[in-house]
């Protein structure tokens, strides 16, 4: 105020600070809230839209829920959620019927799994070259002969009881560590020169994309049999973890795909000039930028292939929503799917999300550009 | 071939081994993989054959005359009983599915382009509720959400006797949802005239009020023009003929609902799952397609002094469109495919009633899968012909 009465030469006048309205908790309030008659409407909606979903979701989750217990009587005058259910069915829901007294061998390749995911994924841990080859040759190999047994004085553990979350995370994980390599080629095979090849890798692909996932399970699990010689007789397991990575991979040679055609031309041609072969220029200079520029796409393939690992309990399969819908409907505990599916869903939002998230932060650490 | 040895100093006329030759290696790899092909090919069908044969199991596609003898459930279209062919039966569940995904995907797209604007919205509140539904829908399986609308929300309703209604004419319990369907007596067919002279006589207009915009520079109201005589016109044609339609209002009679219209609730939860799901992926591809759109785009429209809703129809949301388009498609196609999850609540989609029940009873899964795919794929192939077409029309036509 009082600086308007007093003169100054052109070019001197100190900055005035913005006006109240514009900054501080008011200006926010309201640029975000009120800055027009339809802007108030809108809030008034929103105050009303969380008004009546988030206090009933609270109450209902979290402070009418019943936590402790192990029966059903322990619900009977709760509102709530009754979360004894998922502890009373959790053995089912993690494992199915794996034997109880060898669940060890499920849970020691998850640890080895959560602490090399946890390796590779925070920056300051070292040795990461041996603990990616490590992950991906010999854990698979250690999984493998734990999970199945027959070997080392371990029993056989048939399929039909492997389930729940357990068979989720196989799957899912088989079907990305598989789908990538085979996507690369198909996508290599759609960019050749060679006509016949290209063709071959254009028509998979494109069959693959164009039919629902259901259809590609239900041919593995009806028409693979018929496709084999008499005796020779797949696992139900096997057959869908070839579907879904069959499935996958098609997705994701459209991905690398994409990855391919964003390089320059001059990058191959510099290559070649190097006198890099074929494999080599792949290997050392395309690839690393292509996969890098499609991390988001790979990524969003993985989350995708994650939640379709869920159809396998169509054909008749019990994966993890597989046994909660199992737990469900025992006669028991019959009316309690709900707190199944919101725990379900919980779960699988937790890896998608994290997935996504860690995606995201792949992309900023890895934007070399300008 | 000739100058392939021309980095080396000596004999650049020196022959190559024919291995290095890059045509003889490339002829070799592809042989190769059509002997591979040809070989598996071969190898499938002759095991195909022997297995079909010790199993007594019938080839071809003659099945499909022979009478199905099994119910569906919901055959909104076309009469159907046991006594049809699986031709038939094919029909019918292909009709679901077409109708099941039609519904998704136009729902999917409202929701989605409200949702996508509201995550841009300058109402913080807004944008953050629209942010939180967003990212939670997408990240739980389409399957989960299907079981939890399915079996924990419609199925758990009260049954027909204490359904829950909507001003009397709408009512929802667990065996479904039951709307008025409208009665056409006699005179109605003069509304349906009057709706096409109004849609003929909207293009007549749009074309004339473009021409006039061209040659003098007066626009011409053609929004509000077209909503008054597609509401006016049958309106009109309805005053005349006295209101000729009746509505049949669904009634509690005995243990269920009779008359109206009947929408079981494997329809309705996997509508509004497919929906749902979708719409959030919709969402992220509208806000990406706006976002691509530069300020500057508007700050030009309105220094040129374009309205505010000028400016989006005009300038905006054609731009946003050519960035939304391919992935949308995706995501159509998507909807499609995803609707044969119906198999999982029983809703007699394609996938239920032929890769389940007729393939049960013929065992015949060669075809039957065959069948499912092919039609799959040729809807596949349709949407992204027609999208292709869209996007080609709204594409940038450069000089």
């Amino acid at each position: 105020m009082e600086n308007q009465d007093k003169q100054y030469e052109p070019g001197t006048h100190p900055d005035m600070p913005p006006p109240a309205s514009e900054v501080g908790v008011y200006g926010w309030v309201y640029h975000n809230f009120a800055s027009s008659p339809m802007n108030i409407i809108l809030t008034i909606i929103a105050i009303f839209i969380i008004y009546i979903t988030v206090p009933p979701l609270l109450s209902w989750t979290i402070f009418n829920a019943q936590w402790t217990g192990d029966t059903r009587e322990a619900c009977k005058d709760v509102t709530g959620a009754c979360w004894p259910f998922i502890n009373t069915w959790r053995k089912v829901i993690m494992y199915y019927q794996y034997p109880d007294d060898q669940l060890w061998r499920v849970n020691l390749p998850l640890g080895i799994l959560a602490v090399g995911i946890a390796a590779l994924v925070i920056p300051k841990v070292p040795f990461k070259g041996f603990i990616t080859l490590f992950m991906l040759i010999g854990f698979p190999v250690i999984s493998y002969f734990l999970f199945v047994g027959g070997s080392f004085g371990l029993e056989v553990i048939e399929t039909p009881k492997w389930g729940g979350l357990y068979l989720t995370l196989v799957i899912a994980i088989v079907g990305i560590v598989t789908s990538l390599p085979i996507g690369i080629v198909l996508a290599l095979g759609r960019r050749s020169n060679m006509p016949v090849i290209k063709a071959c890798s254009v028509g998979f692909i494109e069959l693959w994309r164009g039919v629902p996932l259901i259809t590609v399970l239900f041919m593995a699990s009806v028409m693979f049999p018929l496709f084999m010689p008499e005796g020779v007789n797949f696992d139900k397991l096997l057959r869908a973890l070839v579907g879904v990575s069959l499935f996958s991979a098609a997705y994701m040679a459209e991905v690398v795909r994409g990855g391919l055609q964003a390089i320059p031309k001059g990058q191959y041609e510099g290559a070649m000039a190097l006198g890099l072969n074929f494999p080599k220029m792949m290997y050392f200079i395309i690839m690393p930028q292509a996969l890098k520029l499609v991390i988001p796409g790979i990524v969003n393939t993985f989350i995708g292939l994650f939640k379709d690992t869920t159809l396998v309990l169509i054909i008749g399969l019990f994966d993890f929503l597989g046994a909660i819908q199992l737990a469900g409907t025992n006669p028991k505990w019959l009316g309690y799917n709900v707190e199944g599916y919101v725990f379900a869903a919980f779960i699988y939002w937790c890896f998608c999300f994290s997935m996504s998230r860690y995606s995201q932060h792949l992309e900023k650490k890895l934007h070399t550009g300008h | 071939m000739d100058t392939s040895t021309s980095g080396s100093e000596q004999a650049p006329s020196e022959k190559v081994p024919l291995w290095y030759d890059p045509q003889v290696r490339a002829l070799f790899f592809q042989a190769l993989v059509i002997f591979g092909v040809l070989y598996g090919g071969y190898i499938l069908v002759s095991n195909t054959m022997d297995n079909l044969e010790r199993q007594g199991i019938a080839s071809g596609f003659g099945f499909l005359n022979t009478t199905a003898g099994f119910a569906i459930g919901y055959s909104p279209f076309i009469e159907y009983s046991e006594e049809n062919t699986y031709a038939r039966a094919f029909l019918v569940s292909l009709l679901n599915t077409l109708l099941v995904s039609f519904v998704g995907i136009i729902l999917a797209t409202i929701l989605g382009f409200i949702l996508g604007v509201a995550r841009l919205s300058s109402n913080w509140l807004i944008s953050k509720i629209a942010m939180v539904f967003v990212e939670t829908l997408r990240n739980i399986p389409l399957l989960l959400q299907i079981f939890f609308w399915y079996f924990a929300v419609l199925r758990a309703l009260p049954g027909p006797r204490n359904s829950s209604s909507f001003l009397d004419t709408i009512f929802i319990n667990n065996r479904g949802m039951f709307t008025p369907a409208p009665i056409f007596n006699e005179g109605s067919g003069l509304i349906g005239i009057a709706f096409i002279v109004a849609i003929v006589l909207i293009v007549a207009i749009k074309r004339w009020a473009k021409k006039r915009q061209d040659d003098t520079g007066q626009p011409f109201p053609v929004f509000l023009t077209a909503l008054g005589l597609i509401i006016g016109l049958p309106f009109i044609a309805a005053l005349v003929t006295g209101f000729p339609v009746s509505w049949d209002y669904a009634e509690l009679k005995g243990f269920n609902f009779k008359g109206g219209s009947e929408l079981p609730p494997e329809f309705v939860a996997l509508v509004l799952a497919l929906s749902l799901y979708t719409a959030t992926f919709i969402a992220e591809i509208v806000r990406a397609g706006i976002m691509a759109v530069s300020h500057g785009q508007t700050e030009a429209a309105h220094a040129l002094g374009i309205n505010n809703s000028n400016t989006l129809r005009l300038v905006v949301i054609p731009q946003a469109l050519r960035v939304i388009i391919p992935p949308l498609t995706s995501q159509y196609l998507n909807l499609t495919k995803n609707s044969s999850l119906a198999a999982a609540i029983a809703y007699p989609d394609l996938v239920l009633v032929f890769d389940g029940t007729v393939l049960m009873q013929t065992g015949q899964a060669v075809e039957i899968v065959a069948i499912t795919m092919a039609v799959y794929l040729t809807i596949s192939l349709i949407i992204s012909a027609f999208m292709n077409w869209y996007n080609k029309k709204m594409a940038l036509v450069e000089r």
